[in-house]
């Protein structure tokens, strides 16, 4: 079994509760770094660990934190971002559901060291039912003197309040969060200024996902160098990954950094292999948003090295031959799922998610779909493939915030891959409308 | 002071200076198009990317080029930044696919638009745009509305611009309007239809870059570039009074604040001005307003932008300084 850092109490019955928590040993981090600690200490502790954020773009949460402007006079404030909504992630919402106390532990020693007095958990509305796990262990730890005013008799404050959202994919863009937290339209607003300096209502603010802020605490307990050594290289630590698609046990793992992608999706401990002994197609490894590998690329990187669970190893080979962890949504394809559906699948999604406040992403997001799903019922050319693939890579760079990228990865990464399929649809519409799926080998 | 260098010319700007706005002061044809952004409106800019420039040196302090295009609209000036606009290929490719994006979804009804003539994206397509389109999938409709008895809006032609959003918000005393829905189905609207009306409300109709937000009293009178431009001022209560008249004979037939070469006004009129004075008598005219834009009216004197028509007078422009 590999280490288990977050979810190493996941199965102590009642660990939703306080008492349970408090009595397996929870909160001590809080205890740790508000008694003995200052600030500062915290951050660098967290510097130490080399965790990154967990959110998807893997930034260095440490040095995140010490961008935070302590000279403002401003009051500063913390988010916790749980508006986990990209397709093919659910990590955040098990977490939440299962250990909101860890999530709150990690608030309080995460808003500890950013001198914060306020924080909140803005989540995803579609998570109704999180809203009350949360806001029931909110109340147990004010209850126990954990938040409010002068926790654990310190000078140190801290109020928590959970903000659902009204279920906009956008939202989880961390400036069109804020705006949404202030009651705006969720735009995404143009960076710089970076949150860091001016964020919710104009104070320096940071931002950071569920399992980021839950890590927080395993990390003050065992301290940073030791976090540091386990995974593989600047990948540090555990990360969730929530796997789905065509495997024979879909759920979320959680697996130290730098085990083969091949024994992630092969072995009894996670994924299991396969659904239905059939063959591996592609794999999205880190949520809708990265780029599609086929199973040759996604096993072994264009070197022939075997690839790695790390931000690196994925990330090998640049957007050619490579892709990126991001959130740990891991989508496993078999032989017979059809590619071009399932871009247009992703197509629809970011076309109906755009904000429409940047021209690149409001009109080709649309473009893309409409071109997809002509290229879907049969109706295609060959030259809507290349339009296709000059459209995304014109979104792609050209907006305010990364949804755009986002938009443009999916089609640009499964064209680059799966041309072939793409081509298929087009030339023999026919058979496309009747087998419906993606294994066009016996055909060709 | 700051140093900085567009297309290979240097200027001193003051510290806070956009990108656009120093490209502004040097003038001419290295100037990135701005569809959003409105130096009269605060917060406007960032959302068309028309804008976007390429940097190639940050600042004297990091030499290193940035790794995306920026928007030139809302990018602050460093010292010693290097900036491409005209001179890279690779802005002038994005800024066609920019153009080409904000056309998909364009009716390009220009020749029964009131805005033809005068059009900030008929400018720009003109000069950045493809000559043929490539989308050929159905565009989004949406049925002409009326803002109350002056302001049509059309929405199929609306580029989200936001900039009458921003007008409302920091020119009238109430803003009844904004953006509704997302994505590319997203329409500027009212929640109670027929509302707008406020003295500063027919702005609007001026920050619009398209033939989004039209003047109802011109509505099919006229075409722009048979009318005359005319300077004229009055005495107002509410605003400066200062206008153009945009006569045809001695008749009046549409009244707009005083547009610079970026289509801004110099200053905001209020409603009576707009509407209500249509009489030559109402107004001390000063004489024929020059304009200064590339457009149609300023007698179909199109020019097409190439790439050596661009080049060589900077070049020129550059031995002078050395």
């Amino acid at each position: 079994m590999g280490r288990k850092i977050l979810l190493e109490k996941i199965n102590i019955s009642g660990i939703e509760s306080f008492d349970i928590y408090r009595k397996s040993g929870g909160y001590s981090a809080v205890e740790k770094a508000l008694k003995t600690m200052t600030p500062v200490d915290v951050v660098e502790e967290v510097k130490k660990s080399g965790l990154r954020g967990r959110g998807g773009a893997g930034f260095p949460t440490g040095m995140k934190w010490g961008f935070i402007d302590r000279k403002s006079d401003k009051p500063h404030y913390l988010i916790c971002n749980a508006d986990e909504s990209e397709p093919g992630t659910f990590k955040d919402r098990y977490l939440m559901e299962h250990l909101p106390h860890l999530l709150i532990e990690g608030m309080i020693c995460s808003a500890f060291a950013l001198e914060a007095h306020t924080a909140y958990i803005y989540i995803r509305g579609e998570f109704k039912y999180l809203i009350g796990i949360l806001n029931n262990a909110l109340s147990e730890a004010y209850a126990n003197g954990f938040l409010g005013k002068n926790i654990l008799g310190t000078t140190f404050s801290l109020d928590i309040y959970v903000h659902p959202g009204a279920g906009a994919y956008i939202c989880g863009e961390e400036t069109a969060l804020i705006e949404s937290l202030e009651g705006k339209r969720g735009n995404p607003r143009l960076k710089p200024p970076f949150p860091a300096f001016v964020g919710l209502f104009g104070c320096p603010t940071v931002v950071n996902n569920v399992e980021t802020l839950a890590a927080i605490s395993p990390i003050l307990n065992m301290g940073g160098d030791f976090y540091s050594k386990l995974g593989n290289g600047k990948s540090t630590g555990t990360k969730l990954i929530s796997a789905c698609g065509n495997i024979n046990k879909p759920g979320v793992y959680e697996i130290e950094m730098g085990i083969t992608v091949e024994d992630f999706i092969y072995s009894e401990e996670y994924c299991g292999g396969i659904k239905g002994g059939k063959k591996l197609k592609a794999v999205i490894p880190g949520g809708s948003s990265v780029p599609v590998l086929p199973a040759d690329l996604i096993l072994k990187t264009a070197a022939g090295q075997p690839r790695l669970m790390t931000y690196e190893s994925l990330a090998e080979g640049g957007f050619e031959t490579g892709t990126m962890l991001g959130s740990g949504g891991f989508i496993v394809y078999d032989e017979d799922q059809c590619m071009v559906r399932n871009t247009l699948s992703f197509a629809r999604f970011y076309h109906h998610e755009s904000c429409g406040q940047c021209s690149p992403c409001r009109e080709g997001t649309g473009w893309q779909e409409r071109l997809l799903t002509r290229i879907e019922n049969g109706e295609g050319r060959l030259k809507d493939i290349d339009l296709l693939a000059d459209i995304s890579k014109h979104i792609e760079g050209n907006t305010i915030c990364p949804l755009g990228d986002a938009a443009a990865w999916p089609v640009s990464s499964a064209i680059r891959h799966f041309r072939k399929e793409f081509e298929f649809h087009i030339q023999f519409p026919e058979i496309v409308k009747n087998i419906r799926h993606g294994n066009i080998d016996k055909y060709l | 002071m700051l140093r900085v260098t567009i297309d290979n010319i240097t200027i001193e700007v003051e510290e806070g200076t956009t990108i656009l706005n120093a490209a502004r002061k040097i003038g001419g044809k290295i100037v990135p198009p701005a569809m959003c952004y409105y130096s009269k409106l605060k917060g406007s800019g960032g959302k068309c990317r028309t804008c976007l420039v390429k940097v190639a040196t940050t600042s004297e302090l990091d030499p290193r080029p940035l790794p995306k295009l920026v928007p030139s609209c809302s990018t602050l000036v460093q010292n010693g930044m290097h900036v491409q606009n005209i001179t890279s290929e690779q802005v002038l490719q994005e800024r066609k696919a920019i153009v080409e994006f904000l056309l998909i979804n364009h009716p390009l009804d220009c020749p029964v638009c009131d805005q033809a003539g005068e059009c900030d994206l008929q400018n720009l397509s003109y000069e950045h745009g493809l000559e043929e389109t490539r989308y050929e999938e159905e565009r989004r409709e949406f049925a002409p509305v009326n803002f109350g008895e002056k302001i049509k809006l059309h929405m199929n032609r609306c580029i989200l611009c936001y900039r009458c959003v921003y007008a409302a918000e920091q020119i009238t005393n109430e803003r009844v309007h904004g953006v509704l829905y997302r994505g590319d189905v997203a329409e500027i609207s009212t929640f109670v239809e027929n509302f707008i009306d406020n003295d500063f409300s027919g702005n609007i109709i001026d920050v619009c870059p398209v033939g989004a937000l039209t003047d109802r009293t011109f509505r099919f009178k006229n075409r722009v570039w048979f009318t005359k431009a005319m300077d004229a001022h009055r005495d107002c209560e509410k605003c400066s009074g200062k206008v153009v008249l945009w006569m045809f004979g001695d008749e009046i037939y549409r009244i707009t604040g005083r547009k610079d070469e970026y289509g801004e006004v110099e200053e905001f009129i209020c409603n009576d001005c707009r509407f209500e004075n249509k009489n030559v008598s109402d107004w001390i005219i000063e004489g024929l307003r020059k304009i200064k834009r590339s457009s149609v009216i300023s007698q179909n004197h199109y020019e097409k932008l190439t790439k050596q028509s661009i080049i060589k007078p900077i070049e020129g422009k550059m031995e002078q300084q050395e």
